[in-house]
């Protein structure tokens, strides 16, 4: 089976295509269950497969006793470390499943059921006895721990504790964001078909090269013959960028079953110790600031969390490196490996995190100096990169404040926090900076154009849409390389039999997939002309751009939050949140607000509820399911806007458009938090926003 | 899941005995919290006994003017139902605050009033917990307590009841009849939950193979002024932190008599006597009403995580005396 092609679009003229609003060309298929995800591939007879976890934090596996298991009806088998088929590379040890009896954390998938139903694979897993030698473990995240290490160098310029003996004011404060877990709606599902053609995955993947690339060496398998099939997948929010145990299980299971197809579909609470977190970030922030409110000083230090089993970090440093300039700067991160899952990505991996603590600390600091929070970040909005001394390839911070300002009614609010009390609520805004870079794709890309005839086109790239709108947005972009109309364009993306592309990840994927595609019809212009024959292909590599070793190149974002505050109970809603971002150009209004707003929804998640509670005790999270693990509801969304100004960036790729993915989900928690603060006057430096910070 | 039976009773009374004679039957009603307690492993019943094809789907009027609620009826249906709805709004403000939409349509009265506790280590197999397993230890004590009991606790156990329903319930004096195999009986509402004490593996006084058929409302001016509020997490779909469903009967400045029941706060839901004493008779202001919030909450024993809930429980009870004392603009819910 082979990507999916779906009808033709609305047509629009030819070279119009990006700018215009349209509709995604996979809804149709989404809205009428049409459209095929990982666990519903029909395969003949396939064996399903459930995970056995670790009841202990760290120790090793005396003894397993899979007699129960194996004696129940319609169980084909029980995979350990001692019958599972071997690994070969192994560096990445949170992928070496099943290969020792090591235990790493608690939950770790120390074997696996393989039987006809899922039903009686569950009930197996049940009934698989382990013995331990167990030993102590240790989860305890804090700054204070002697066994830190800097995964990354320090960023040391002039001399910041001298900086904060003589300003004026001086901020020194600690802020905390928690282990958060993405919990995508579709849960991270593979159904396997291993046999004589090599092995072919069915994945809820975000890149499905980028998941054979980190199989084969595993596999020690030729490429060729593994064949990963992923045109849908229901959310990934970076969990299902990189490979994670759960698929290596279901090969190996696969494996086992030769010629037999396997299928996993996680549970929720699997979620929660199987495909990576957000690790708490604890982050110092200092500031030191003259009167006028200009940044003398400027500190970070982040502690955050890996995990024994494999390094994961989560760089929560990064966007204090590139947001504002001061002479004196100490930026360090520090990480603690701890007997806990691995950590990995999930929405803006340290972008988002990392936003929070700073853009906080310049709202208090704004209230130390008696500026508006929007005046302090435009005194302070450098000309060049303070962590590389690059120009901009664009930077439209102080745009972005502005136009938000406006839409969203700024200019007239009192400063003073905690005076306006409307039928028992407090009321209060706050502004908060967002920035996401452009970062390199996480591996290369390759498009090939096919006419098909009078002047219909087939686009091929193994990208992934995610729920993001790919589909439709790297239709609009070949329509316009090709001179069509998106009506004769039709897109193929979604497996490895297509040419190779970089993950989604990043917010990269419309800039690099469509920078490659564009490269393509280029190729194909240069190679058949405007009259090219039926059959006639060619394809290109996405270019170089030799203009990102010259530029520092961002997008950058602010986002207004109004929040009521209940002055009886803390309670806290937010009626209205405002976001002007500044991405370069947007290639469809429609799919591209709808990324913005889902971000910054994901932000307002991340403010008010989102929380993966630790129990140091055990050493795995507690509140695993939907019902304990708050996300945002419909009714904890109201008025969200999402605005963009125009902005055009010649350097930054041939379509001048920068990522939207992420951008949303920085900046937001921040904003709420600091418009909580201007409600009630009780400033909030750890998230999540709950409701108790405010009572008494 | 582990297999089991099904059987779909033809009677409450062959429910109930069918029920009664196999150790490890249980009646499935909507299923929203049995179902997943299967799934997790928390409860492993052989034979499931289908109820919801029995006749108890009504809401009627009695002649005395009780209203009875068949224990088949719907959350959702309860909820809109117009004599629910007029005369004792608080018990439809509280179903309409519980769980979603979808669970509201499934979920049955009597399922929701026996729902178990959501304390994390309850649901969790690999944790101790004296409810699931009783004498293995209680891993809330010193752990994740934020939703746990400040009131009627004990040692073994600090879980609390989620339902909402019945807490409002509580405080109308809702009256449950039962279904034995040995006949029926009718318990009031307020008895039906017990406190943990030494065995919280029992939630409730009910026998194995108890049904619930009805739930009744008797009669009540002051139900008409009643109201649920409810304090959680997030907008909506969350369970309480604190919740207080009240009922006020004034004459003139004074409180005639009233009905206060508490929730997210005990194993049960917690009727505020003591609060009820101190106001009934009293005048209706703001200081009565701290004043009996806090005598009533003078009795709690807060753990490390949920401190704050006794503030939270103080204040909310006050403002919800006050606000349906006074209606006015002030507190009126707001997004
Ligand atoms: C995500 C989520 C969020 C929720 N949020 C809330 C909330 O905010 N507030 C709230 O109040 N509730 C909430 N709930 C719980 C929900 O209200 C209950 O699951 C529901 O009311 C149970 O009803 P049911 O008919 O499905 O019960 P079932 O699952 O069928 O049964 C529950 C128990 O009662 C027994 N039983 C059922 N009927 C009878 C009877 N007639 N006689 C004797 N025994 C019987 C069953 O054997 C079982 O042990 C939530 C549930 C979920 C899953
Ligand atoms: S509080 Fe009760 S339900 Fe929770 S762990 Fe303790 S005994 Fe179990």
């Amino acid at each position: 089976m082979s990507a999916p092609v779906h009808p033709r679009s609305a047509p629009t003229a030819p070279g119009r295509a990006i700018g215009a609003d349209l509709p995604r060309v996979d809804a149709r298929a989404k809205v009428t269950g049409t459209a095929t995800y990982a666990f519903e591939y029909p395969v003949p007879h396939p064996a399903y497969l459930h995970p056995v976890q670790a009841t202990i934090a760290r120790g090793r596996l005396t003894r397993i006793d899979t007699t129960a298991a194996e004696a129940l009806d319609g169980v084909r088998a029980v995979l350990w470390h001692g019958n599972a088929p071997r690994l070969r590379a192994t560096d990445n040890a949170e992928l070496a499943v099943l290969q020792s009896d090591q235990v790493f954390y608690r939950g770790q998938v120390v074997a696996a059921v393989i039987a006809d139903t899922p039903e009686a694979a569950r009930q197996a897993a049940r009934l698989v006895r382990l013995d331990y030698d167990q030993q102590p473990h240790d989860v305890d995240l804090s700054p204070h721990r002697g066994d830190l290490y800097a995964p990354k160098d320090d960023h040391d310029q002039g001399d910041l504790e001298a900086a904060m003996a003589g300003a004026e004011h001086a901020l020194d404060a600690t802020y905390t964001t928690p282990m958060l877990h993405a919990t995508p709606i579709e849960p991270h599902t593979t159904t396997a078909v291993w046999d004589d053609s090599g092995l072919t995955l069915y994945e809820s993947t975000q890149g499905a090269h980028f998941a054979r690339q980190e199989l084969a060496p595993l596999l020690d398998l030729d490429p060729q013959r593994i064949q990963i099939i992923a045109p849908y997948v229901g959310g990934g929010f970076g969990s299902k960028g990189p490979l994670h145990a759960p698929t290596v299980l279901t090969v190996l299971a696969a494996r086992a079953m030769f010629g037999r197809p396997v299928k996993l579909a996680l549970t929720r609470r699997h979620m929660f110790d199987q495909v990576g977190y957000r690790s708490p970030t604890i982050q110092r922030i200092r500031l030191a600031a003259n009167a006028q409110g200009r940044l003398s000083g400027i500190g970070m230090d982040a502690t955050v969390q890996t995990a024994r089993l494999a390094e994961f970090i989560e760089e929560a440093t990064g966007p204090t490196e590139s947001m504002y300039a001061a002479p004196h700067r100490h930026i360090a991160l520090r990480a603690a490996e701890l007997d806990a899952a691995v950590p990995g990505w999930i929405r803006g991996p340290g972008q988002c995190p990392g936003m929070f603590g700073p853009e906080v600390a310049m709202d208090e600091l704004a209230q130390a100096c008696g500026l508006d929070p929007i005046d302090l970040r435009l005194r302070n909005d450098p000309d060049h990169d303070p962590a590389t001394g690059k120009p901009f390839s664009s930077r439209n911070l102080a745009a972005c404040l502005r136009e938000g300002a406006r839409r969203f009614g700024w200019h007239d609010r009192d400063p003073a926090p905690g005076t306006r009390l409307v039928q028992g609520w407090y009321v209060g805004t706050g502004v908060a900076a967002s920035r996401y870079p452009v970062v390199p794709p996480a591996g290369p890309s390759e498009a090939t154009v096919r006419h098909l005839h009078d002047g219909h086109y087939e686009v091929h790239i193994g990208a992934a849409d995610i729920g993001t709108g790919a589909w439709t947005v790297l239709t609009q972009i070949a329509a316009d390389a090709l001179g069509a109309g998106v009506q004769d364009v039709q897109v193929r993306i979604g497996d490895t039999a297509l040419p190779e592309a970089s993950v989604a990840g990043g917010s990269t994927g419309t800039m690099s997939w469509g920078s490659t595609i564009v490269a393509a019809a280029r190729a194909f212009r240069d190679r058949h002309g405007t009259a090219p024959a039926p059959g006639a292909e060619a394809s290109a590599p996405l270019p170089d751009n030799p203009a990102t070793e010259q530029f520092a190149m961002a997008a950058f974002g602010a986002q207004f939050a109004e929040v009521h505050i209940h002055a009886d109970t803390g309670e806290i809603r937010v009626p209205r949140l405002l976001g002007a971002f500044a991405a370069g150009r947007i290639i469809n209004p429609r799919t591209a607000r709808s990324q913005l707003i889902g971000g910054m929804t994901m932000g307002l998640s991340m403010a008010l509820h989102e929380q993966s509670i630790m129990d140091p005790r055990f050493g795995h999270v507690v509140n695993c399911d939907l019902a304990e693990y708050h996300i945002a509801t419909n009714a904890d969304v109201a008025d969200i806007q999402a605005h963009w100004i125009d902005e055009e960036d010649p350097h930054v790729n041939p379509l001048g458009a920068k990522g939207i993915g992420e951008i949303g989900i920085v900046g937001t928690a921040a904003a709420v938090a600091n418009a909580a603060h201007h409600a009630t006057g009780v400033r909030v430096r750890d998230l999540p926003l709950t409701l108790d910070h405010f009572l008494g | 899941m582990i297999p089991f039976d099904y059987q779909r009773a033809q009677t409450p009374a062959a429910a109930a005995a069918a029920v009664a004679a196999h150790p490890r039957a249980a009646f499935l009603g909507g299923g929203t919290n049995l179902v997943d307690r299967m799934k997790l492993g928390v409860a492993t019943p052989e034979l499931l006994v289908d109820i919801t094809h029995l006749d108890l789907d009504r809401i009627e009027e009695l002649p005395d003017g009780t209203v009875r609620i068949g224990a088949n009826v719907r959350n959702s249906d309860l909820a809109a139902h117009p004599l629910i709805r007029h005369r004792y709004p608080a018990l439809s403000q509280a179903l309409l605050s519980g769980a979603s939409g979808q669970l509201r349509n499934t979920a049955t009265t009597g399922g929701n009033l026996l729902q178990r506790t959501r304390c994390v280590y309850f649901q969790d197999t690999t944790t101790p917990c004296n409810k699931r397993e009783p004498g293995s230890g209680c891993s809330a004590l010193e752990g994740y307590t934020r939703y746990h009991a400040l009131l009627g606790a004990s040692e073994h156990c600090v879980a609390t009841h989620p339902s909402d329903m019945a807490v409002a319930m509580s405080a109308l004096d809702a009256v449950v009849t039962v279904q034995s195999p040995h006949g029926r009986r009718r318990i009031p509402l307020a008895e039906l939950h017990r406190l943990p004490g030494d065995h919280p593996e029992h939630d409730t006084v009910l026998d194995h193979g108890d049904l619930i058929t009805a739930v009744e409302l008797p009669p009540s001016a002051m139900a008409a002024r009643s109201r649920y509020r409810k304090v959680r997490d997030r907008a909506s779909y969350a369970f309480a932190l604190v919740s207080a469903a009240v009922a006020l009967d004034l004459d003139g400045d004074h409180i005639s008599d009233l009905r206060i029941a508490l929730g997210g706060l005990a194993h049960k839901p917690w009727r505020a006597l003591r609060a009820e004493e101190e106001l009934r008779g009293g005048p209706a202001t703001q200081e009565h009403f701290r004043a009996a919030a806090q005598a009533e909450l003078a009795a709690a024993r807060p753990l490390k995580g949920n401190a704050f809930k006794t503030d939270l429980a103080r204040t909310t009870l006050a403002s919800t005396l006050s606000d349906l004392a006074a209606p006015g603009p002030r507190h009126e819910e707001q997004r």
